[in-house]
């Protein structure tokens, strides 16, 4: 508005179809807080059950229904709210993902019946651990449904990160997805010291990242003059003199985006983080998280930067070498289930960044087939590490999943599964996604980064191996875990990543082709 | 009949009965043995009717073609078809299936760990996968088997073997899975070169092999090729897994592991290597023959100073192996044509030492050579067979090792003459390190270690004939397997392109003396 409206107020323009499945989560997440507020303690569950499954199932519904089919090709009508949130064929799909990803990781917020006391969840996140209070609350079996709406509004934002089209909205929905996160890290049940440590780390690091980006972002507002991702691409090359803020405001946003997904050199926080959150957390955390920050990463690179790519192809480049290097290298020597799934999830994001570091068509499609398959496999796999527990809670020491394969094949089975899709074996998702990764990279010049690639994999093998040979071909220990018995929802929820993990590496034409069709971004 | 998918139905129905068999409740072990047995028997019956049918003087590269998009947005198919050299492979896997059962029939047994029911499932998968290894005629469907036929394998080792099973089966996993991602990066770095040189990327071999690469990458993706299968074949100096694999492996696991799984690295450098890279083969081609050669020789002084007997024929296993790969490497059509009859000879005479020397370790628990002595004088039948298994190492005129090795040798000395003479060595060291064992372990009067040393029973007889007869049978009439062969080999030394060697013609009248 460059002058003040005399002959009327004009509305502003929201195209409310594209944003409804967004809004229809925050709706839920805050009638989920009333919830909180108003209802007595004992039918809280309940409702927020319904509410958090009903907003996820009913903003997929209209994502599918009504969103796609106005973006079609054809209409012309993309950018909703005012232009800051975009809604092409990247965005759709990514979003979509999110939704899926949440409902599986909600099935296993959702399970009950392995932990005695009750969920994975401490009754209440403000008392001291060890602390007489603490211990009258759960002898009274209390549960507390806070996660419900916590994690709603994460879900909210990460559905509008990677559609984000300004940098104020990128830096909004950043924060959106991220501040309920730091809570969430918090709320163990089990080892609550470990888990508010957990917390406070991640909270301390991204505030930092999160600060890193906004100063980026000013930054790159001072070169353009513009904070709208197409306004930045027009003003690249035009002003030479001030070529230096470019260049320093996209290595800052860099940061705050590659903090986000866990490249490396930004990695330090996720292997205490996924190791002291509760598993739950930890699976949704991993999944959803990634997808969201690698959509919102491929659009700032290829949209807002596209013009910009000789410059920031060395920092993909780099951030995805040392990535895939460090994270298998030093899962070598770790001992914790959980910690080996955190430096896997490193090297993951470095074996992702390859595919963006194409600067092609098939590196987008190939980075949004990775996604899929790496999201449902490391929900089932975290689903799996909750299912294996002593007196104390989770038995995550290496030593105590020993012999688990001839005490459980079947659980035993399944997480040797998912390891063989993390490693890349042949007719299992991780293969396929590998694939499409590394024949991007190569014809997209990146043929480095495919050699260290196939390196790298032959080392993360490794220790992935190493696991399966533990749980198959060890004695168990004479004290060992026990295996619980999930109820429907855990069950569900490893089903569907099982499911899903071979259909990928068996039949993966269908979701290639939609990963493909939906690699355009719009400007 | 053209219609009926032969080498999917030879290939899916072990697979199919792995899953069967694999699922049987433990206290139907014999159940499971008797049932994995038939479904092995069917594949071979159907093998053969298979076989009959194949014309050996048809000019079409691939016989028995099946081809279906598979993912179609990389040009994937699944594509099976054979030539000669793939048919001969895939009998020795069906005729070595039932054997290793057999041999492994009383050794396998209930110990409350581990089920026969999932021996049998994985010995079928195993078998499943290696016949479309050696029936796909799409890059990626032999890449998808290459590295899925290690899990059975690993498990085998793993679950059924002796002593140090788990680090020999962490071992052969590693260097495999290794080879196998270098392999990978080749692959795709080919798939990627043929985006772009065709209209759209594919994986049909035959495409494949008519794509112009430069020189440096061809070189350089002949080296990733390479090195996957040299650390399947095993080639020296990748070759540290195979005794460690076989000290640990059950009869059969070695028997399948040796004449089977070994091949389809060999049989890849010939199909593979050799089609696709025609001029860096013949650039690495002194390398290779070195390094072959190199291996004939060490692998078999090694061989005679082992006290395992497992790993002795594991040794001869690495030598026989470089024997093949300087035939393979010496592109002539002789000496191809021997490099294959050898390999299907080799899997022939590996399976009877291993089923042989599996027979001993029944009855005396030991794979040591100096827990016997004497074994003749009290288990004569015994003594023979392995005497029998033994001349079919060491390559006895008479049986079709001789012919496999004979050829290979003079079809090789037409390129490699000081190769060939070098590697001429290997059969006498064959012949000392089998003649020497065979003297320790039959020969002599007979020592208290072999008291009460009972014959050959029934299964143990079954077991082994199969192998001696075919290798009889074929060293005296070879040329049923050279018709279907040569045809093959003749079409890959062409593509190579290796200049032919014409014999110096005497222009001068023959007689005359000057």
């Amino acid at each position: 508005m460059t002058h003040l409206a005399v002959e009327g107020f004009a509305t502003p323009e929201f195209d409310y179809r594209l944003i409804i499945p967004t809004l229809i989560v925050f709706g839920g997440a805050v009638f989920g807080v009333l919830v909180e507020a108003f209802l007595p303690r004992t039918s809280r569950r309940p409702v927020q059950l319904v509410l958090a499954f009903g907003a996820l199932i009913g903003a997929s519904a209209y994502l599918l229904l009504v969103t796609i089919p106005h973006v079609a090709p054809g209409s012309v009508v993309r950018a909703g709210a005012q232009g800051t949130i975009m809604m092409d064929r990247p965005a759709v799909f990514l979003q979509a993902l999110v939704l899926l990803l949440s409902l599986v990781a909600f099935l296993v917020f959702a399970e009950r019946r392995i932990d005695a006391g009750g969920d994975s969840f401490t009754p209440s996140a403000a008392t001291i651990p060890g602390s007489v209070a603490e211990r009258e609350l759960t002898r009274a079996g209390v549960t507390q449904t806070e996660i419900w709406p916590l994690a709603l509004f994460s879900v909210a934002g990460m559905m509008l990160f990677p559609a984000a089209n300004d940098l104020l909205m990128l830096f909004v929905a950043l924060e959106v997805l991220s501040l309920p996160l730091y809570l969430m890290v918090g709320l163990s049940r089990r080892r609550r010291l470990l888990s508010q440590e957990a917390a406070l780390k991640y909270f301390l690091l991204g505030a930092f990242s999160s600060a890193f980006l906004l100063f980026g972002s000013a930054l790159l507002f001072g070169y353009s003059g513009s904070i709208s991702f197409a306004g930045i691409n027009e003003a690249i090359g035009t002003n030479l003199a001030l070529d230096p803020l470019l260049l320093i405001g996209t290595a800052l946003v860099s940061v705050g985006l590659l903090f986000k997904i866990g490249a490396v050199p930004f990695h330090s926080w996720v292997p205490d983080v996924y190791q002291g959150s509760p598993t739950p957390v930890t699976a949704f955390m991993a999944a959803v998280t990634k997808v969201a920050a690698f959509g919102a990463l491929l659009r700032v690179f290829y949209v807002a930067l596209g013009d910009y790519s000789w410059d920031w192809r060395p920092i993909i480049w780099g951030a995805a070498i040392l990535s895939m290097v460090v994270g298998s290298v030093l899962a070598i020597t770790q001992t914790d289930v959980k910690r080996i799934l955190a430096y896997s999830s490193i090297a993951q994001a470095g074996f992702i960044l390859t595919g963006v570091a194409a600067a092609n068509t098939a590196g987008i499609s190939s980075t949004l087939f990775y996604l899929v398959a790496y999201g449902f496999g490391t929900i089932g796999a975290f689903a799996v590490v909750t299912l294996v527990r002593d007196a104390s809670g989770e038995a995550t020491h290496l030593s105590r999943w020993a012999g688990l394969g001839k005490r459980s094949p079947l659980l035993a089975g399944t997480f040797a599964l998912f390891l063989l899709a993390f490693a890349g074996i042949p007719l299992t998702s991780g293969f396929t996604s590998k694939f499409a990764v590394f024949e991007a990279a190569a014809s997209g010049g990146a043929t480095a980064l495919v050699i260290v690639g196939v390196l790298m994999s032959a080392v993360a093998a490794f220790f992935y191996v190493r696991v399966i040979v533990l749980m198959f071909f060890s004695e168990p220990a004479p004290d060992g875990p026990t295996i619980a018995v999930p109820s429907f929802f855990t069950t569900v929820a490893i089903a569907i990543s099982v499911g899903v993990t071979v259909a990928l590496g068996v039949v993966p034409s269908w979701v290639l082709e939609l990963a493909g069709d939906s690699a355009v971004f719009l400007r | 009949m053209n219609e009926f998918p032969w080498l999917t139905t030879i290939g899916a129905l072990p697979l199919a009965g792995a899953v069967v068999v694999a699922f049987l409740p433990a206290s139907r072990a014999t159940l499971a043995k008797q049932m994995a047995l038939v479904i092995s028997f069917v594949v071979l019956g159907l093998t053969v009717a298979m076989a009959l049918q194949f014309d050996a003087d048809s000019v079409a590269p691939f016989q028995f073609v099946e081809s279906v998009d598979w993912i179609p947005q990389f040009g994937i198919s699944y594509a099976v078809g054979v030539d000669g050299i793939a048919l001969v492979l895939i009998a020795l896997v069906a005729v070595l299936t039932p054997v290793a059962l057999l041999a492994d029939w009383h050794v396998i047994v209930d110990d409350g760990k581990h089920r026969v029911s999932t021996y049998c499932g994985l010995v079928l998968a195993l078998e499943g996968v290696v016949v479309f290894a050696f029936a796909a005629t799409d890059l990626f469907l032999f890449y998808v088997a290459f590295e899925v036929m290690l899990i059975p394998v690993y498990f085998l080792i793993g679950m059924f073997g002796g002593a140090q099973r788990s680090y020999a089966a962490v071992k052969f996993l590693l260097y495999s899975l290794l080879g196998g991602l270098i392999l990978l990066a080749g692959v795709i770095s080919l798939y990627v070169i043929s985006s772009r040189e065709l209209a759209e990327g594919t994986f049909d071999v035959l495409a494949l092999g008519e794509l112009s690469l430069d020189p440096t990458t061809e070189r350089w993706l002949f080296v990733a090729f390479f090195f996957a299968f040299a650390v399947k074949a095993p080639m020296v100096p990748v070759h540290t897994w195979l005794p460690d694999a076989a000290a640990a492996g059950t009869p059969g696991t070695n028997t399948l592991l040796v004449g089977v799984l070994d091949k389809v690295g060999t049989f890849a450098m010939l199909r593979l290597c050799l089609p696709l890279f025609p001029d860096a083969s013949q650039w690495a081609a002194p390398v290779v023959v070195t390094l072959a050669v190199f291996g004939i020789v060490y692998a078999g002084l090694l061989a005679i100073g082992q006290s395992d007997m497992n790993r002795l024929v594991a040794y001869t296993s690495v030598s026989h192996f470089g024997a093949i790969i300087l035939g393979i490497f010496a592109f002539t059509e002789l000496a191809g044509s021997g490099a294959t009859v050898y390999m299907f000879a080799h899997g022939l005479s590996a399976a009877a030492l291993f089923v042989t020397v599996g027979f001993l370790i029944r009855r005396r628990g030991s794979a040591m050579i100096s827990s016997y002595g004497g074994v003749a004088r009290v288990a004569p039948v015994l003594a023979g067979v392995f005497l029998m298994a033994g001349f079919a190492t060491l390559s006895l005129p008479g049986l079709v090792s001789f012919v496999g090795e004979l050829t290979t040798l003079v079809g090789s000395y037409e390129r490699w003459p000081v190769a060939a003479v070098i590697a001429v060595i290997g059969i006498v060291l064959s012949a000392l390190y089998v003649l020497l064992m065979y003297k320790r372990v039959a020969q002599g009067p007979a020592t208290e270690n072999v008291k009460g040393f009972k014959d050959l029973v029934p299964i143990e007889a079954a077991a082994i004939s199969p192998l001696i007869a075919l290798a009889i049978f074929f060293g005296f009439y070879p040329q049923p397997l050279f018709d279907v062969i040569n045809p093959a080999i003749e079409r890959t030394i062409d593509q190579v392109g290796a200049p032919a060697i014409t014999p110096d013609v005497v222009s001068e009248a023959i007689g005359g003396v000057r």
